[in-house]
C-alpha cells in the first residue's frame, strides 16, 4: 500500500503495516512504538500534526508533542507477596500533538485512557514510556524546581468543581495559593488585587472572594476553577470533562467562557470530554482514543461528515440530534457488547471484538497504524478506504 | 381515557425548621399505551420527584402529595400499600438513574430476575431460570447463562441496567418510567439501550415516560414532551411543535444553547444567564423571569397560566414570536 505515510515520525521498525509477531502481547504498541522507537520523533514528522490543521495559516510548531506516550499501570495480587499479575493498559502507544493557541478534542469511551493521558503529560502520573515535549522541553526529564516552574505553564481543569476546590478555604484564599507559592505576586494587596482580577476574567462579582465555594452554584463552582487555573498565566490547560457535570443551560456559559480566555490569554487547550457536540463545537482538531489508543484524528469539521474509522463512524452515528426530522430518518450503527479490558486487550485491532466492518483477514493478527488515509486525516483501520468506497459493508444487524 | 392520567398533582417537602419546598405543582398530563412522553427540564425541577409520585415511591412522612393520579381506571394516590406494591413491578415499572442503587449488591442478578418472575407471573425453578436468561439474552447482555451468577459489582456500568430493564421487561409492565436510563452510559451504549426501549413500545405496546435531560434523546423517541422548570410544565407539545417551533423562552434557550454535532461551524452559543436556582415563586411571578431575556414587569408579579394552545400548552406572559422561534427550532439550526 503506497499511500501508508508514518505521519508522526515513528522509526517504522514495525513496517508499514504494522506487522507484529511479537509472542509478548505486554511488549509491544499498538503500531511498534516502544520507548526506544518513538523517540526518533521530529524532523521526519510530516502531515497531520495537530498543529497542521489548526489555524488556517501557517503550521506553527505545536505547543506539545507526546510520541508514544504509555501508561501501564501494574495490577497487584497478595498480602505478602504482593506480586505484579498483569498492567492495565490505560494509554498504550500514543502520539499527540497540541495546536500552539487551539484546541486538541480528545473523546472515547469511559475507561479507554483520557483521563490518564491528560494526567500523564502534566505528570500527575508518571508514564511508563514515551516522551512529552513543550516548547522544545523534555518534560518528562525534568526534576525539582524546574519541574515545578514547567507545572506552572501546564494547569488542569477537573469535572467536579466542587470535590475540586477545598470546601475551608475561601474564594480569595483559592485563588491567592497559587501565587503565594509560585511567588508570582508578592504582597497581600496585590495578591488580592490580583484575585479581584481573576474574578473578574471569569465572570464573577468581587464579592465572591469572601464566600465559600459551597455558596455557589455548580456554574460558578466552574468559574472558579477556571479562575484558578488561569491564576498563573498557564500557555496550557487541560480540562477534563470541564462541563460534563453542569446543567444543559449552564454549559453553554462555561464553554463559551472558556473560548473567550483562549482568545485573550493566548492559551492552548486539551479539552477531554463524552459530549461529542460539545468537543466538536470547542475544538480545532479532535482525536478519538479507544482502548488506550488513538484511532483517528482529523479537524474537528471534518470528523462527523467524513468518520472513517468504524469506532468513529458508531460514535458519530450514536450522538442524538436535536431534531426529530433528522432522528427519524437517521442510520444508527449499533455496536455490541462493552470495552474489553485494558489489561487484555484483543489482538491486531483493539475494536474488532465489537466491529460491524471486521474481516477474516488481517484484523485479528495485525496491528492497523495511525496512517494519514486523506491529507490531515490519520486512521488506524486497515481497511478504511474500502470501507469509505462502500466495498465492504457492516454486519447488517449492527444497523438500525 | 388514558392509560395513566396526572391531574393538578403536587408535591410539597416539609421539614421541621426549614421550609416548604414546593418540588412539583399542578402538573398534569396522560400518556396511552404504546405512547413515549419525554419530561426535560433541568437539576432540581421536579422530574424525578414527579415520577416517584406516581410510584408511590416518596415517603409518606415529610412529603404531602396531592392532585390525582389514575392507572388503568384506578385511583393510584392514596391506594392501600400491599395493592400498590402489587401493582408496582407488575404492570407499573420504574427504572432508575443509578443501576447500582435499585439492585441488591449482595444477590446474584439470575436471582433478582428470577424472583420477579415469580412474583409477578408464577414461574418458578427451570421455567424461571430460562425465562431470565431469555431476557438478559433480549436486552442485550452476552452469555446470559454466567451473567446470571453474578453480583451486581460484577457487571459494567452499561450491563447493570439493562440488567435493571430486563426485571422490568419481566412483568410485561403496561406503563414504564425511565429515569435518566442512560445519563451515566456512553453514547454507544445509549444507543443500544434506547433502541430496547423503542422496540419495548413497539411490540409490547407498553406506555414510556422518559426522563432525560438529552434534547437529542427526546427527539428521537418521544411523542410528546413537557419541559418543566422549577416544578411546573412550562411547556407541553408534541414532539415536532416542540423541536420545531418552541414558544417558550426557557425551550428556545435550552435549544439555543446546545451544540449540535451538526450544526454549522463557528455558530455561536447563546447560553441561558444566571442559574436554574434563580427564581422567583411561581405563587406570585414566573419562575423562569431573573433569567428570562424577554420578561416584562408583569412576569414579576403574575402566575402565568398553562394555557393550551391548539398544539400546545404554554406558560409565559410573553412567548417567542414565531419567526425568532423557526431560527433556533430544528429546522433553523440544520447546516
Ligand atoms: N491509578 C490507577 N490504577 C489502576 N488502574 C487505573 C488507574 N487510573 C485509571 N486506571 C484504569 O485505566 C483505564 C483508563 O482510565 P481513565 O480514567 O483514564 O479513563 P477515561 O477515558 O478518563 O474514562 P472516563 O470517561 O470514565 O473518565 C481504566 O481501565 C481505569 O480503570
Ligand atoms: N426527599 C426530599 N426531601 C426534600 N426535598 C426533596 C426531596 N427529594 C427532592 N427534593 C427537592 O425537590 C426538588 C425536585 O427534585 P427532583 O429530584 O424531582 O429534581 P429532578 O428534576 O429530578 O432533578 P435532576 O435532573 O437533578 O435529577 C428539588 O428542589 C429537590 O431538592
Ligand atoms: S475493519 Fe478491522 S481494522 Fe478496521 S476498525 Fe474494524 S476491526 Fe479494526
Ligand atoms: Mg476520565
Ligand atoms: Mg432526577
Amino acid at each position: 500500500m503506497s499511500s501508508v505515510v508514518d505521519p508522526v515520525g515513528r522509526d517504522g521498525s514495525a513496517g508499514p503495516a504494522g506487522r507484529d509477531d511479537a509472542a509478548d502481547p505486554a511488549d509491544r504498541g499498538p503500531a511498534g512504538s516502544t520507548a526506544a522507537g518513538s523517540t526518533a520523533a521530529g524532523s521526519t514528522a510530516v502531515g497531520p500534526t495537530a498543529a497542521g490543521v489548526a489555524a488556517a495559516g501557517e503550521p506553527a510548531a505545536p505547543l506539545l508533542s507526546a510520541r508514544g506516550l504509555e501508561v501501564h499501570f501494574p495490577i497487584r495480587r497478595g498480602l505478602i507477596l504482593d506480586r505484579t499479575i498483569g498492567h492495565v493498559r490505560a494509554v498504550d502507544g500514543v502520539d499527540l500533538d497540541l495546536p500552539r493557541g487551539g484546541t486538541y478534542g480528545l473523546v472515547g469511551e469511559s475507561g479507554c485512557g483520557k483521563s490518564t493521558l491528560g494526567r500523564a503529560l502534566l505528570r500527575l502520573v508518571e508514564p511508563t514510556a514515551g516522551t512529552v515535549t513543550m516548547d522544545g522541553v523534555d518534560v518528562l526529564a525534568l526534576k525539582g524546581e524546574a519541574l515545578r516552574m514547567q507545572r506552572r505553564r501546564m494547569q488542569m481543569v477537573f469535572q467536579d468543581p466542587l470535590s475540586s476546590l477545598d470546601p475551608r478555604q475561601s474564594v480569595e484564599s483559592i485563588l491567592s495559593e497559587p501565587l503565594q507559592t509560585h511567588r508570582v505576586v508578592s504582597g497581600s494587596a496585590a495578591r488580592a488585587t490580583r484575585v479581584r482580577e481573576l474574578l473578574d476574567t471569569v465572570g464573577l462579582p468581587a464579592s465572591a472572594a469572601g464566600r465559600y465555594p459551597h455558596e455557589f452554584s455548580g456554574g460558578q463552582r466552574q468559574r472558579i476553577g477556571i479562575a484558578r487555573a488561569v491564576a498563573l498565566e498557564p500557555a496550557l490547560i487541560i480540562a477534563d470533562e470541564p462541563v460534563s457535570a453542569l446543567d444543559v443551560s449552564i454549559q453553554a456559559q462555561i464553554v463559551n467562557l472558556l473560548e473567550e480566555l483562549q482568545e485573550r490569554l493566548g492559551l492552548t487547550y486539551l479539552v477531554i470530554a463524552h459530549d461529542l457536540a460539545v468537543v466538536r463545537h470547542i475544538s480545532d482538531v479532535i482525536g478519538v482514543m479507544y482502548l488506550g489508543v488513538v484511532v483517528e484524528q482529523t479537524a474537528s469539521r471534518r470528523l462527523y461528515t467524513e468518520p472513517l474509522h468504524p469506532y468513529t463512524r458508531a460514535l458519530m452515528s450514536a450522538v442524538p440530534i436535536p431534531d426529530p426530522d433528522l432522528e427519524d430518518s437517521r442510520q444508527r450503527i449499533l455496536l455490541s457488547g462493552d470495552l474489553p479490558s485494558p489489561a487484555n486487550p484483543p489482538s491486531g485491532c483493539r475494536f474488532r471484538t465489537r466491529c460491524p466492518w471486521v474481516q477474516e483477514t488481517r484484523c485479528a493478527d495485525e496491528v492497523p497504524p495511525l496512517r494519514e488515509v486523506r491529507p490531515d486525516h490519520v486512521v488506524a483501520c486497515h481497511w478504511a478506504e474500502q470501507i469509505d468506497a462502500g466495498e465492504i459493508r457492516p454486519r447488517a444487524d449492527a444497523i438500525v | 381515557m388514558s392509560l395513566l392520567e396526572v391531574e393538578d398533582l403536587s408535591v410539597v417537602f416539609s421539614r421541621r425548621g426549614r421550609r416548604d419546598v414546593r418540588a412539583v405543582d399542578g402538573v398534569s398530563f396522560s400518556v396511552d399505551a404504546g405512547q413515549t412522553l419525554g419530561v426535560v427540564g433541568e437539576s432540581g425541577s421536579g422530574k424525578s420527584v414527579t415520577s416517584l409520585a406516581i410510584m408511590g415511591l416518596l415517603p409518606r412522612r415529610g412529603a404531602a402529595v396531592g392532585g390525582e393520579v389514575t392507572f388503568g381506571g384506578r385511583k393510584l394516590l392514596g391506594m392501600r400499600r400491599d395493592e400498590l406494591r402489587d401493582l408496582r413491578g407488575k404492570e407499573l415499572a420504574m427504572i432508575f438513574q443509578d443501576p447500582l442503587s435499585a439492585l441488591n449488591p449482595v444477590v446474584p442478578i439470575g436471582r433478582q430476575v428470577t424472583e420477579v418472575l415469580t412474583r409477578h407471573r408464577g414461574m418458578t425453578g427451570t421455567d424461571a431460570r430460562r425465562e431470565a436468561a431469555r431476557l438478559l439474552d433480549l436486552v442485550g447482555i452476552p452469555d446470559p447463562d454466567r451473567r446470571l451468577r453474578e453480583y451486581p459489582h460484577q457487571l459494567s456500568g452499561g450491563m447493570r441496567q439493562r440488567a435493571l430493564i430486563a426485571m422490568a421487561v419481566a412483568c410485561q409492565p403496561k406503563l414504564l418510567i425511565a429515569d435518566e436510563p442512560t445519563t451515566a452510559l456512553d453514547v454507544t451504549i445509549q444507543a443500544q439501550i434506547l433502541e430496547l426501549l423503542k422496540e419495548l413500545v413497539r411490540q409490547e405496546g407498553t406506555a414510556l415516560v422518559l426522563i432525560t435531560h438529552d434534547l437529542g434523546v427526546v427527539a428521537g423517541l418521544c411523542d410528546r414532551v413537557n419541559v418543566m422548570y422549577s416544578g411546573r410544565i412550562v411547556e407541553a407539545a408534541d414532539r415536532r411543535t416542540l423541536f420545531v417551533d418552541p414558544r417558550h423562552p426557557y425551550t428556545t434557550g435550552l435549544l439555543g444553547s446546545i451544540p449540535r454535532l451538526d450544526s454549522a461551524e463557528g455558530a455561536p452559543l447563546l447560553p441561558i444567564p444566571g442559574s436554574p436556582t434563580d427564581t422567583l415563586p411561581w405563587s406570585s411571578a414566573c419562575a423562569f423571569a431573573p433569567r428570562c431575556a424577554r420578561s416584562l414587569e408583569v412576569c414579576t408579579t403574575v402566575t402565568p397560566d398553562l394555557e393550551p394552545d391548539g398544539r400546545r400548552a404554554l406558560r409565559c406572559h410573553n412567548p417567542v414570536p414565531a419567526e425568532e422561534a423557526a431560527a433556533v427550532g430544528a429546522e433553523g439550526r440544520r447546516e
